[in-house]
Protein backbone atom coordinates (compact mmCIF):
# COMPACT_ATOMS: atom_id res chain seq x y z
CA UNK A 1 0.00 0.00 0.00
CA UNK A 2 1.34 3.05 -0.87
CA UNK A 3 2.57 5.65 1.45
CA UNK A 4 -0.18 8.71 0.81
CA UNK A 5 -3.07 6.11 0.83
CA UNK A 6 -1.77 5.08 4.35
CA UNK A 7 -1.47 8.56 5.55
CA UNK A 8 -5.24 10.11 4.24
CA UNK A 9 -6.26 6.32 6.03
CA UNK A 10 -5.01 7.27 9.22
CA UNK A 11 -6.34 10.56 8.89
CA UNK A 12 -10.00 9.71 8.51
CA UNK A 13 -9.42 6.99 11.00
CA UNK A 14 -8.67 9.98 13.10
CA UNK A 15 -11.33 11.61 12.12
CA UNK A 16 -13.92 9.09 12.69
CA UNK A 17 -12.55 8.49 16.36
CA UNK A 18 -12.69 11.59 17.02
CA UNK A 19 -16.21 11.66 18.05
CA UNK A 20 -16.50 8.12 19.05
CA UNK A 21 -13.87 8.32 21.55
CA UNK A 22 -16.21 11.23 22.81
CA UNK A 23 -18.68 9.28 23.13
CA UNK A 24 -17.33 6.02 24.67
CA UNK A 25 -15.43 8.42 27.37
CA UNK A 26 -19.01 9.71 28.38
CA UNK A 27 -20.44 6.26 28.30
CA UNK A 28 -17.91 5.38 30.69
CA UNK A 29 -18.45 8.11 33.22
CA UNK A 30 -22.06 8.06 33.58
CA UNK A 31 -21.40 4.10 33.80
CA UNK A 32 -19.28 4.89 36.36
CA UNK A 33 -21.75 7.22 37.86
CA UNK A 34 -24.25 5.62 37.83
CA UNK A 35 -22.69 2.47 39.46
CA UNK A 36 -24.02 0.06 36.55
CA UNK A 37 -22.84 -3.37 37.46
CA UNK A 38 -21.73 -5.87 34.83
CA UNK A 39 -24.96 -7.67 34.34
CA UNK A 40 -26.79 -4.29 33.63
CA UNK A 41 -24.08 -3.39 30.87
CA UNK A 42 -24.43 -6.45 29.50
CA UNK A 43 -28.36 -6.24 29.42
CA UNK A 44 -28.03 -3.07 27.10
CA UNK A 45 -25.57 -4.39 25.26
CA UNK A 46 -26.96 -8.23 24.61
CA UNK A 47 -28.55 -8.06 21.16
CA UNK A 48 -28.46 -4.10 20.87
CA UNK A 49 -26.92 -3.49 16.86
CA UNK A 50 -26.17 -0.44 17.61
CA UNK A 51 -23.85 -0.52 19.90
CA UNK A 52 -22.34 -3.35 18.00
CA UNK A 53 -22.08 -1.04 15.23
CA UNK A 54 -20.68 2.05 17.26
CA UNK A 55 -17.88 -0.06 18.51
CA UNK A 56 -17.39 -2.03 15.63
CA UNK A 57 -16.68 0.90 13.55
CA UNK A 58 -14.21 2.30 16.54
CA UNK A 59 -12.24 -0.72 16.57
CA UNK A 60 -11.94 -0.47 13.08
CA UNK A 61 -11.24 2.50 13.16
CA UNK A 62 -8.36 2.29 16.13
CA UNK A 63 -6.70 -0.84 14.40
CA UNK A 64 -6.44 1.32 11.15
CA UNK A 65 -4.92 4.59 12.71
CA UNK A 66 -2.32 2.82 15.71
CA UNK A 67 -0.22 0.43 13.04
CA UNK A 68 0.08 3.86 10.49
CA UNK A 69 1.62 5.54 13.65
CA UNK A 70 3.46 2.92 15.27
CA UNK A 71 5.48 2.60 11.91
CA UNK A 72 6.64 6.67 11.82
CA UNK A 73 7.61 5.82 15.22
CA UNK A 74 9.44 2.56 14.75
CA UNK A 75 11.32 4.52 11.83
CA UNK A 76 12.04 7.21 14.15
CA UNK A 77 13.42 5.46 17.18
CA UNK A 78 14.49 2.03 16.45
CA UNK A 79 17.27 1.07 13.31
CA UNK A 80 14.62 -1.25 11.81
CA UNK A 81 13.77 -1.18 8.22
CA UNK A 82 10.81 -0.68 6.50
CA UNK A 83 10.44 -5.03 6.23
CA UNK A 84 10.34 -5.32 9.53
CA UNK A 85 8.20 -1.93 10.21
CA UNK A 86 5.89 -3.40 7.66
CA UNK A 87 5.94 -6.87 9.17
CA UNK A 88 4.94 -5.24 12.66
CA UNK A 89 2.69 -2.68 11.91
CA UNK A 90 0.72 -5.46 9.84
CA UNK A 91 0.45 -7.57 13.02
CA UNK A 92 -0.44 -5.13 15.44
CA UNK A 93 -3.10 -3.99 13.09
CA UNK A 94 -4.53 -7.88 13.46
CA UNK A 95 -3.82 -8.34 17.10
CA UNK A 96 -5.95 -4.45 17.84
CA UNK A 97 -8.91 -6.15 15.30
CA UNK A 98 -9.06 -8.98 16.79
CA UNK A 99 -8.87 -7.88 19.90
CA UNK A 100 -11.73 -5.53 19.25
CA UNK A 101 -14.08 -7.45 17.08
CA UNK A 102 -13.19 -10.35 19.97
CA UNK A 103 -14.90 -7.87 22.63
CA UNK A 104 -17.56 -6.40 20.35
CA UNK A 105 -18.86 -9.92 19.76
CA UNK A 106 -18.43 -10.89 23.40
CA UNK A 107 -21.31 -8.27 24.81
CA UNK A 108 -23.05 -8.69 21.69
CA UNK B 1 13.49 26.10 22.47
CA UNK B 2 15.44 24.77 20.44
CA UNK B 3 18.78 24.43 21.82
CA UNK B 4 21.66 21.56 21.68
CA UNK B 5 25.64 21.34 22.78
CA UNK B 6 28.36 19.20 22.25
CA UNK B 7 28.91 19.92 26.09
CA UNK B 8 29.65 16.33 26.63
CA UNK B 9 32.78 16.42 24.18
CA UNK B 10 36.35 17.52 25.70
CA UNK B 11 36.67 21.15 25.79
CA UNK B 12 40.33 22.53 25.63
CA UNK B 13 40.16 26.36 26.31
CA UNK B 14 42.92 28.02 24.35
CA UNK B 15 44.85 30.81 25.73
CA UNK B 16 43.28 34.42 24.53
CA UNK B 17 45.54 35.50 21.86
CA UNK B 18 45.04 39.06 20.96
CA UNK B 19 47.03 39.85 18.40
CA UNK B 20 46.60 42.90 15.17
CA UNK B 21 44.81 46.04 15.72
CA UNK B 22 42.17 44.41 18.27
CA UNK B 23 42.04 46.39 20.85
CA UNK B 24 40.77 46.06 24.45
CA UNK B 25 39.64 48.89 26.70
CA UNK B 26 38.25 46.55 29.36
CA UNK B 27 36.48 43.16 29.81
CA UNK B 28 33.16 44.49 28.52
CA UNK B 29 34.21 45.32 25.25
CA UNK B 30 35.58 41.66 24.20
CA UNK B 31 33.37 38.66 23.34
CA UNK B 32 33.91 34.92 24.36
CA UNK B 33 33.69 32.93 21.52
CA UNK B 34 33.94 29.48 21.54
CA UNK B 35 34.25 27.16 18.62
CA UNK B 36 34.18 23.59 17.37
CA UNK B 37 37.59 22.50 16.18
CA UNK B 38 37.52 19.03 14.45
CA UNK B 39 35.07 16.55 12.65
CA UNK B 40 33.13 14.48 14.47
CA UNK B 41 35.36 14.47 17.28
CA UNK B 42 36.99 17.19 18.47
CA UNK B 43 37.27 20.17 21.42
CA UNK B 44 35.97 23.37 22.04
CA UNK B 45 38.32 26.20 21.38
CA UNK B 46 37.85 30.10 23.27
CA UNK B 47 39.08 32.82 21.20
CA UNK B 48 38.02 37.11 22.67
CA UNK B 49 37.37 38.91 19.94
CA UNK B 50 36.87 42.66 20.01
CA UNK B 51 33.02 43.40 20.09
CA UNK B 52 32.01 46.00 18.31
CA UNK B 53 28.94 47.82 17.35
CA UNK B 54 27.88 46.51 14.12
CA UNK B 55 29.21 43.03 13.41
CA UNK B 56 27.58 39.98 12.26
CA UNK B 57 28.49 36.12 13.58
CA UNK B 58 30.36 35.75 10.26
CA UNK B 59 32.63 38.49 11.12
CA UNK B 60 33.46 37.17 14.55
CA UNK B 61 34.35 33.81 12.74
CA UNK B 62 36.10 35.66 10.47
CA UNK B 63 38.31 37.65 12.93
CA UNK B 64 38.92 34.41 14.40
CA UNK B 65 40.01 33.00 11.35
CA UNK B 66 42.46 35.84 10.41
CA UNK B 67 43.73 36.98 13.51
CA UNK B 68 43.84 33.62 15.46
CA UNK B 69 43.65 30.95 13.87
CA UNK B 70 44.72 30.43 10.23
CA UNK B 71 43.23 27.36 10.14
CA UNK B 72 39.94 27.61 10.80
CA UNK B 73 37.70 26.41 8.08
CA UNK B 74 34.34 27.71 7.38
CA UNK B 75 32.27 28.26 4.18
CA UNK B 76 31.20 31.35 3.17
CA UNK B 77 30.55 33.18 -0.05
CA UNK B 78 28.13 36.21 -0.97
CA UNK B 79 28.51 37.75 2.49
CA UNK B 80 24.95 39.24 2.35
CA UNK B 81 21.98 36.86 2.76
CA UNK B 82 22.31 35.52 -0.72
CA UNK B 83 24.24 32.11 -1.36
CA UNK B 84 23.00 30.48 2.04
CA UNK B 85 27.05 29.33 2.39
CA UNK B 86 27.77 30.47 6.13
CA UNK B 87 25.09 28.37 7.82
CA UNK B 88 26.10 27.47 11.61
CA UNK B 89 24.84 26.67 14.96
CA UNK B 90 25.44 29.44 16.82
CA UNK B 91 23.84 29.39 20.67
CA UNK B 92 22.45 26.06 19.73
CA UNK B 93 20.47 27.84 17.44
CA UNK B 94 20.87 26.92 13.22
CA UNK B 95 21.10 30.69 11.56
CA UNK B 96 22.35 32.47 8.66
CA UNK B 97 25.71 34.15 10.44
CA UNK B 98 26.23 36.92 7.91
CA UNK B 99 23.24 38.04 8.31
CA UNK B 100 22.76 37.70 12.23
CA UNK B 101 24.14 40.54 14.55
CA UNK B 102 25.76 39.92 17.37
CA UNK B 103 24.34 42.18 19.75
CA UNK B 104 20.88 40.21 19.32
CA UNK B 105 21.96 37.27 20.32
CA UNK B 106 25.10 37.34 22.35
CA UNK B 107 24.48 35.59 26.04
CA UNK B 108 26.31 36.86 28.96
CA UNK B 109 28.75 37.89 26.14
CA UNK B 110 29.66 34.51 24.71
CA UNK B 111 29.41 33.27 21.26
CA UNK B 112 29.22 29.28 20.67
CA UNK B 113 29.65 28.80 17.37
CA UNK B 114 29.46 24.90 15.72
CA UNK B 115 28.72 23.47 12.60
CA UNK B 116 24.90 22.92 11.75
CA UNK B 117 23.21 20.23 13.19
CA UNK B 118 21.93 16.69 11.30
CA UNK B 119 24.94 17.34 8.98
CA UNK B 120 28.44 14.99 8.65
CA UNK B 121 30.99 17.66 9.64
CA UNK B 122 34.03 18.03 8.10
CA UNK B 123 36.61 19.69 9.65
CA UNK B 124 35.83 22.75 11.81
CA UNK B 125 32.37 24.95 11.00
CA UNK B 126 32.62 23.05 7.89
CA UNK B 127 29.33 20.37 7.53
CA UNK B 128 28.94 17.82 4.49
CA UNK B 129 26.03 18.73 2.39
CA UNK B 130 25.89 16.29 0.30
CA UNK B 131 22.94 14.21 2.25
CA UNK B 132 21.12 17.96 2.40
CA UNK B 133 21.34 17.94 -1.76
CA UNK B 134 20.30 14.41 -2.27
CA UNK B 135 17.07 15.25 -0.75
CA UNK B 136 16.10 17.54 -3.49
CA UNK B 137 16.73 14.31 -6.04
CA UNK B 138 15.00 12.24 -4.06
CA UNK B 139 12.55 14.13 -3.70
CA UNK B 140 11.98 14.69 -7.35
CA UNK B 141 12.53 18.46 -7.18
CA UNK B 142 13.46 18.74 -10.06
CA UNK B 143 11.45 20.55 -13.12
CA UNK B 144 10.27 19.35 -15.86
CA UNK B 145 8.85 21.90 -18.72
CA UNK B 146 7.03 20.77 -21.97
CA UNK B 147 8.84 23.13 -24.18
CA UNK B 148 12.09 23.36 -26.37
CA UNK B 149 14.11 26.06 -26.39
CA UNK B 150 12.85 27.62 -29.21
CA UNK B 151 9.29 27.81 -28.18
CA UNK B 152 7.61 30.41 -27.12
CA UNK B 153 7.42 30.53 -23.05
CA UNK B 154 4.27 28.95 -21.38
CA UNK B 155 1.56 32.19 -20.21
CA UNK B 156 1.17 31.26 -16.71
CA UNK B 157 -1.95 33.26 -14.65
CA UNK B 158 0.17 35.10 -11.64
CA UNK B 159 -2.88 35.92 -9.85
CA UNK B 160 -4.07 32.19 -9.89
CA UNK B 161 -4.15 30.19 -6.41
CA UNK B 162 -1.36 27.67 -7.50
CA UNK B 163 1.22 30.34 -8.68
CA UNK B 164 0.45 32.26 -5.14
CA UNK B 165 1.20 29.50 -3.70
CA UNK B 166 4.27 28.17 -5.40
CA UNK B 167 5.34 32.25 -5.63
CA UNK B 168 5.27 32.38 -1.79
CA UNK B 169 7.54 29.16 -1.39
CA UNK B 170 10.29 30.24 -4.50
CA UNK B 171 12.89 32.17 -2.36
CA UNK B 172 14.79 29.58 -0.90
CA UNK B 173 18.40 29.66 -0.52
CA UNK B 174 19.50 26.38 0.34
CA UNK B 175 21.04 27.63 3.64
CA UNK B 176 20.10 24.10 5.21
CA UNK B 177 19.32 25.83 8.19
CA UNK B 178 16.02 23.97 8.40
CA UNK B 179 17.28 20.33 7.50
CA UNK B 180 19.24 21.33 11.16
CA UNK B 181 16.79 22.62 12.77
CA UNK B 182 14.60 19.96 11.94
CA UNK B 183 13.85 17.32 14.84
CA UNK B 184 12.46 14.43 12.31
CA UNK B 185 16.13 14.38 10.37
CA UNK B 186 17.28 14.34 13.56
CA UNK B 187 15.41 11.06 14.21
CA UNK B 188 15.43 9.35 11.34
CA UNK B 189 18.09 10.66 8.26
CA UNK B 190 16.50 9.61 5.51
CA UNK B 191 13.69 12.04 5.53
CA UNK B 192 13.46 14.04 2.74
CA UNK B 193 13.67 17.20 5.27
CA UNK B 194 11.52 20.50 4.96
CA UNK B 195 13.69 22.21 2.22
CA UNK B 196 12.94 19.40 -0.54
CA UNK B 197 9.83 19.25 0.95
CA UNK B 198 9.01 22.87 0.02
CA UNK B 199 10.64 22.62 -3.63
CA UNK B 200 8.44 19.72 -4.28
CA UNK B 201 5.51 22.30 -3.31
CA UNK B 202 6.43 24.95 -5.40
CA UNK B 203 6.42 22.68 -8.55
CA UNK B 204 3.46 20.69 -7.53
CA UNK B 205 1.40 24.47 -8.22
CA UNK B 206 3.85 25.06 -11.07
CA UNK B 207 1.57 24.05 -13.99
CA UNK B 208 4.42 24.28 -16.48
CA UNK B 209 6.14 21.10 -14.83
CA UNK B 210 4.90 17.91 -16.78
CA UNK B 211 6.13 15.29 -13.97
CA UNK B 212 3.79 16.38 -11.74
CA UNK B 213 2.85 12.08 -10.99
CA UNK B 214 6.57 11.68 -10.62
CA UNK B 215 7.06 14.01 -8.10
CA UNK B 216 4.36 13.63 -5.95
CA UNK B 217 5.39 10.04 -5.64
CA UNK B 218 8.71 10.68 -4.88
CA UNK B 219 7.71 13.48 -2.43
CA UNK B 220 5.12 10.75 -0.65
CA UNK B 221 7.45 7.68 -0.92
CA UNK B 222 8.68 6.21 2.81
CA UNK B 223 10.75 8.73 4.59
CA UNK B 224 8.47 11.40 2.96
CA UNK B 225 6.42 13.74 3.67
CA UNK B 226 4.09 11.96 5.84
CA UNK B 227 6.92 11.74 8.14
CA UNK B 228 6.68 15.55 9.07
CA UNK B 229 5.15 16.12 12.93
CA UNK B 230 4.15 19.53 12.13
CA UNK B 231 6.41 20.94 14.64
CA UNK B 232 7.24 23.85 12.54
CA UNK B 233 11.46 24.34 13.45
CA UNK B 234 11.61 24.60 9.95
CA UNK B 235 9.69 27.75 9.76
CA UNK B 236 10.47 28.86 12.85
CA UNK B 237 13.91 29.16 11.67
CA UNK B 238 14.21 29.96 8.05
CA UNK B 239 15.87 32.97 7.72
CA UNK B 240 14.46 34.14 4.60
CA UNK B 241 11.04 33.03 6.38
CA UNK B 242 9.42 31.02 4.37
CA UNK B 243 7.13 28.81 5.64
CA UNK B 244 8.13 25.24 5.03
CA UNK B 245 5.75 23.76 7.31
CA UNK B 246 2.76 25.13 5.62
CA UNK B 247 4.38 23.57 1.86
CA UNK B 248 4.25 20.23 4.02
CA UNK B 249 0.87 20.42 4.87
CA UNK B 250 -0.15 21.40 1.52
CA UNK B 251 1.40 18.14 0.03
CA UNK B 252 -0.01 16.27 2.78
CA UNK B 253 -3.63 17.85 1.59
CA UNK B 254 -2.78 16.75 -1.93
CA UNK B 255 -2.70 13.07 -0.89
CA UNK B 256 -6.54 13.62 -0.25
CA UNK B 257 -7.40 14.72 -4.02
CA UNK B 258 -4.76 11.66 -5.16
CA UNK B 259 -6.88 9.30 -4.23
CA UNK B 260 -9.48 10.16 -6.00
CA UNK B 261 -7.55 10.30 -9.38
CA UNK B 262 -5.64 7.52 -11.40
CA UNK B 263 -2.18 9.18 -10.76
CA UNK B 264 -2.63 8.01 -6.68
CA UNK B 265 -4.01 4.51 -7.95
Amino acid sequence: MKEHTLFVMQRISAAVLAPLVLVHLALILIAVEGGLSAEEVLSRTRGNVGWALFYGLFVTAAAIHAPVGIRNILREWTGFGWKTIDALAAAVFALLLALGCGAVIAVF
Amino acid sequence: MFWYSQNNQIVHIKPYAHGGTVHMESATDELSVRIWRGGETGYWAEYAVEARSNQTVLDVVTEVQRKHEPSLAYRFACRVGVCGSCSMTVNGQPRWTCRTHVKKIVQNGELVIEPLRNLPRIKDLVCDLESFIDTWQRAGATFQGRYARDDLPQKVNPDSKARKQSDAALQCINCAVCYSACDVVNWNRNYLGPAALNRVWTLINDERHVAQSETFEKAFARDGCSSCHSQGNCTRFCPVELNPASSIAGLKKTAFSKLKTRDGA
